[in-house]
């Protein structure tokens, strides 16, 4: 049995994940639109709830593709994995050139000209289709690495990023693999904190998939609000994750398309943080919310407070 | 020598698709035995790797050479493999492509440059994919 089968089984029997009567939760920190506050978010979240918990509390950067928590963080990372996905490599001379393994990918990404097997790696989603459909067995799977994998702790949180190499296209594979990784040695019971990457595409979808609960944040603007009605439809109504917002960059009078959006889609306001010149500040010297501010850090547990209350923990 | 003309309908007096990956039609000429086959593009609908599904087709299909309006790395790849000849279209009918093509008038395409791993169908726009 070779990588192949390993991933099968692997997939077969995965270790128990947080969340539910054990007390552990996984808070995805989303958005829509790029920009509004995501990592800022999600790091003041994750040490807030730092401070009370039990156990140790996880942030996952899911922004493989442009992961800067580590920036506010500072981690050591002691911990490193390669992540990719599974591309086929075919034996010419077993091959018949029969076209079924062309036929067969959803994705284009084989083509089959007499002998030669052209074999578009950027495209492969690594589903193993071809393999497993070869007539003849003569494709196998090797390990195409997209992505490196980091994990360690710093500030009093364990902390794990992924990062994708340059020039390669898919971030699902290296997300999915940043989650596997870390959430199968977490614990059931652990407290889970991901920072997602921007949009409402693939790499969205994968982060978010199976979280107990996604924080939205938004700016009121009219982008903003565009953007957050996109990922309230994927999070909430295709994903059925239950959401709440956290507004960000609020200013007196300046928000009321937002809000009736909000009041009109039953979504709950769960934080407020105003447009202030000092918060922009000291995050752009690296420094975490809660940190720079430790006010705020009582806004953040209520937040987290919420949020178990809604789901029952 | 049976050849390949991308288009926007399913007649010589069709105008020529400016693409490879998505053209709406391609019609396969034969001007040993006359024959013409028009036949719809299934490659319009895929998410991704749309050129070398319409590439394979050429190829499976036995055509010596695509004329179209312009074709990214991907197609180019497959279709330079089966030795498949590529000259860019001009004229303003596939009949009228076509003619150019026998007297010899059309000349070789340069490949597009695309990004790498093609673009999912989303095109030039990079706005696509944060969502």
């Amino acid at each position: 049995m070779g990588a192949a089968g390993d991933a099968v089984d692997a997939a077969a029997d995965p270790a128990p994940a947080p969340g539910g009567e054990n007390g552990g939760l996984v808070v995805a920190v989303a958005s829509g639109k790029g920009g509004t506050g995501k990592t800022m978010v999600a790091v003041s979240l994750a040490l807030s709830a730092a401070g009370e918990a039990n156990g140790p509390v996880h942030l996952l950067d899911c922004d493989v593709e442009t992961p800067n928590a580590a920036l506010f963080v500072r981690p050591e990372l002691t911990r490193s994995r390669e992540a990719g996905l599974l591309v086929p490599e075919v034996d010419t001379g077993r091959c018949s050139s029969c076209g079924r393994c062309a036929e067969v990918c959803a994705y284009n990404a084989i083509a089959v000209v007499g002998k030669q097997v052209l074999v578009f790696r950027e495209i492969c989603h690594g589903c193993g289709s071809c393999a497993s459909n070869c007539p003849e067995k003569a494709i196998t799977e090797r390990l195409h690495v997209t992505g490196l994998l980091e994990a360690g702790a710093g500030a009093g949180l364990s902390f794990a990023q992924g990062r994708m190499k340059i020039g390669e296209a898919m971030a699902p594979p290296v997300i999915r693999e940043l989650k596997s990784w870390m959430l199968s040695s977490a614990g059931p019971a652990a407290k889970v904190i991901l920072d997602a990457p921007p949009g409402t595409a693939c790499p969205l979808v994968q982060t978010v998939s199976e979280a107990d609960y996604a924080l939205l944040v938004t700016e009121p603007t009219p982008f903003g609000l565009h953007d957050l009605r996109l990922a309230v439809e994927v999070v909430r109504d295709l994903l059925r994750i239950p959401v709440g917002i956290v507004l960000n960059r609020e200013r007196p009078g300046g928000s009321e398309a937002v809000q009736r959006f909000c009041e009109e889609e039953s979504l709950p306001i769960l934080l407020r943080i105003p447009f202030e010149r000092g918060i922009a500040e000291t995050y752009s010297r690296g420094v975490p919310l809660v940190e720079a501010a430790p006010e705020y850090r009582r806004e953040f547990l209520g937040v987290v407070r919420r949020i178990e209350a809604e789901l029952d923990r | 020598m049976k050849v390949v003309i991308t288009a926007r309908g399913s007649s010589l007096d069709a105008e020529p698709s400016p693409v490879f990956g998505r053209c709406p039609v391609f019609l396969f000429v034969d001007p040993e035995n006359q024959q013409l086959e028009a036949l719809e593009n299934p490659a319009i609908a895929a998410s991704g790797g749309a050129g070398i599904q319409a590439a394979q087709l050429v190829v499976d299909r036995g055509a010596r050479a695509v004329i179209t309006g312009r074709l990214g790395p991907n197609a180019a790849r497959v279709l330079e493999a089966a030795g498949i000849e590529i000259r860019r279209a001009a004229g303003r009918t596939a009949g009228e492509v076509l003619e150019r093509f026998f007297a010899g008038e059309l000349s070789p395409l340069d490949v597009a440059a695309g990004p790498p791993g093609g673009d999912n169908g989303r095109g030039g726009g990079r706005g696509g994919r944060r969502g």
